[in-house]
């Protein structure tokens, strides 16, 4: 078969070929009845999955929800317990070889050598593809200026800081040009100007018709990059669609945060504000009435005889809905 | 980067598991260019150490008590040689394992790539046969140096040295990836490996030890090591008796390899 050359840009010399149809309709991730057993404990429990081509999707729950159990089972590390699960239309525990040399994968936890350079780094790991030494030394300049790194290239790993250290990651999982990139929370523990910057090269890659499955219990994470993603919570689904279906079944246009004194309890307040919004959350430190119309609800409160310390009229988003469906919020 | 939408159309290449075992060898292979020149300066120092002070020091005064056929350099040499494929294969089967799994990762990279459990296992068990054959190399060429081999047929106690190593290699492998913590390392070190080193027939008959202890040692992979490795330098080995040894040390090359898949299995496929 022969490939355009436009095509082959970012391919790499082949000894064995396999060719996937392009008319292939499957989802490029398919389970059912997925489910993930350690001993009594079921850390997946039964969830129905499809993950189409060039979609992004993503799994958003607190810790403990079994997001990374799933991932390591889309990622052909971890055997399912039952179930039946297809990544780019084959079996994992045949083929698992085969699909992991079409992903790639950002691990929760970092797994890079840090006594070996940036560049080294990706050598060595692009070798585990089978890829030439020609291939891999190529596609490494691309990588590190993708996620510009060109100039600590000669670096050791060790003293780069936790942006550059998931931006390093993200470009090793990229060196084989995956069909599909397994993103396991990509930005916990990063500053807000890291966790942007790993965005837009995320975007980028979202952009070129990369797929992207992504595990965060960071809404904001979930609303910038994923076209779909599902509600986990105890291993088990609790609610699937785009981040603005989920805001619009399961929470309000807006939300009023009410903040009373420190001391106060909140719990009487919500007594008083009771009838004029359907929805009320008593948090710890705030009130959150779930409204259509913040300001309108704000005077009614006024007009109650209510006098809180701070008043805040917000768009609901998908940390609204977590609370709804699982009566927790996502981060402690 | 260009613009990419075409991905699944591109040809995929997919390593076999030749080429899979390779690349885990590989890394190994990699990492040793920083480190490689201490470990030739010790393989070569430590039989030059031992073989003085023990083979011609201590050894003078055996040979004046006459209790041995020959010199006691050559009832030494042969038997180090085996013991420190041993420690070597110790030595590169603790730590080095147990930082793939828990501080390094290193494992766990591999697994998101073609790689596979088992091919990661046994890239980094030959790169252990490497490690203990090239040490056991420089340990035969010192013995020669000191005039301790007595027939051609010693070059087979380089292959012997290397199997009585991986018979500890292997299921230190095993032990090494079912520990939490590298405490049990310091244990393994100093109730199993210092003792066999001293009570295996290393540095004196195993007659010699209380009737109760001899079946112990002789049920240890390094007694039937240093046997083997004594008489191919000597050059008196039998058939028979070198099939033993043999058939005895690759039952627990088997065994061990058999083990520590099950733990890497256990390891390495349920936690992250």
């Amino acid at each position: 078969m022969s490939v355009p050359e436009s095509r082959r840009q970012l391919s790499v010399p082949v000894a064995t070929v396999e060719v996937v149809d392009d008319s292939l309709d499957a989802a490029f991730i398919h389970a059912r009845g997925l489910t993930k057993r350690f001993g009594e404990f079921t850390a997946v429990d039964g969830i129905d999955v499809d993950v189409a081509r060039g979609e992004a999707f993503g799994f958003l729950g607190p810790n403990g929800a079994g997001k990374s159990s799933t991932m390591r089972m889309i990622g052909c590390v971890s055997p399912p317990t039952e179930g039946t699960l297809r990544i780019l239309g084959m079996d994992p525990g045949a083929d698992g070889p085969a699909i992991r040399a079409r992903l790639g994968v950002v691990p929760q936890q970092d797994t890079l050598d840090t006594e070996l350079s940036v560049r080294e780094n990706l050598l060595i790991y692009g070798r585990y593809f089978g890829m030439s030494r020609a291939a891999v030394r190529a596609k490494t300049d691309e990588l590190l200026d993708f996620v510009q790194l060109t100039d600590r290239a000669k670096d050791k790993v060790e003293p780069l800081s936790g942006g550059m250290k998931r931006r390093l990651t993200i470009a090793r999982s990229l060196i084989n040009d995956p069909d599909i990139l397994l993103l396991d929370e990509p930005t916990t523990g990063l500053d807000p100007q890291a966790r942007h910057s790993l965005w837009d090269r995320l975007f980028r890659l979202k952009q070129r018709g990369v797929t992207l499955v992504l595990t965060t219990h960071y809404m904001d994470e979930a609303e910038q990059l994923c076209d779909r993603l599902v509600v986990m919570d105890k291993g088990r689904f609790a609610a699937e669609g785009s981040p603005r279906e989920l805001i619009a079944t399961y929470s309000t246009r807006e939300v009023l945060e009410l903040r009373f004194g420190p001391d106060e309890d909140n719990n009487v307040y919500a007594d008083k504000v009771e009838g004029l919004v359907d929805r009320v959350e008593v948090l710890p430190d705030r009130l959150l009435l779930y409204t259509d119309d913040g300001d309108g609800t704000t005077a009614a409160v006024y007009q109650r005889g209510l006098l809180p310390v701070s008043t805040l009229v917000r768009r609901s988003t998908l940390e609204d809905v977590f609370l709804r469906l699982t009566g927790r919020t996502l981060v402690d | 980067m260009q613009p990419d939408t075409t991905a699944v159309l591109r040809q995929r290449h997919v390593p076999g598991s030749l080429d899979r075992v390779g690349a885990s060898f590989g890394f190994w292979a990699f990492q040793y260019r920083r480190t490689w020149r201490g470990t030739v300066v010790s393989s070569v120092l430590t039989p030059v150490l031992f073989l003085a002070a023990m083979g011609i020091g201590l050894g003078t005064l055996v040979d004046d008590g006459g209790r041995l056929d020959g010199a006691y350099l050559l009832f030494l040499a042969p038997g180090l040689l085996a013991a420190t494929a041993m420690q070597t294969a110790g030595f590169e089967s603790m730590y080095p394992v147990m930082g793939a799994i828990k501080w390094v990762r290193t494992y766990h990279a591999m697994l998101a790539t073609p790689l596979g459990v088992s091919d990661i296992l046994l890239g980094h068990l030959l790169w252990v046969v490497f490690r203990v054959t090239s040490s056991a190399a420089i340990y035969l060429a010192v013995i020669a140096l000191f005039g301790a081999v007595a027939s051609p047929m010693a070059l087979l106690a380089l292959p012997a040295a290397t199997l009585c190593g991986m018979a500890y290699a292997a299921p230190i492998f095993a032990f090494s990836s079912g520990y939490e913590k590298p405490s049990g390392f310091a244990a393994l070190e100093r109730f199993v490996i210092v003792p066999m080193f001293l009570f295996s027939g290393t540095f004196f008959p195993v007659s010699q030890l209380p009737d109760v202890l001899q079946p112990v040692a002789y049920a240890t992979p390094l007694w039937h090591g240093v046997e083997l490795c004594r008489a191919l330098v000597a050059g008196t080995q039998t058939l028979a008796d070198a099939l033993l040894h043999i058939g005895y040390l690759s039952l627990w090359i088997v065994a061990g390899v058999t083990a520590a898949m099950f733990f890497f299995r256990r390891r390495l496929e349920s936690t992250g």
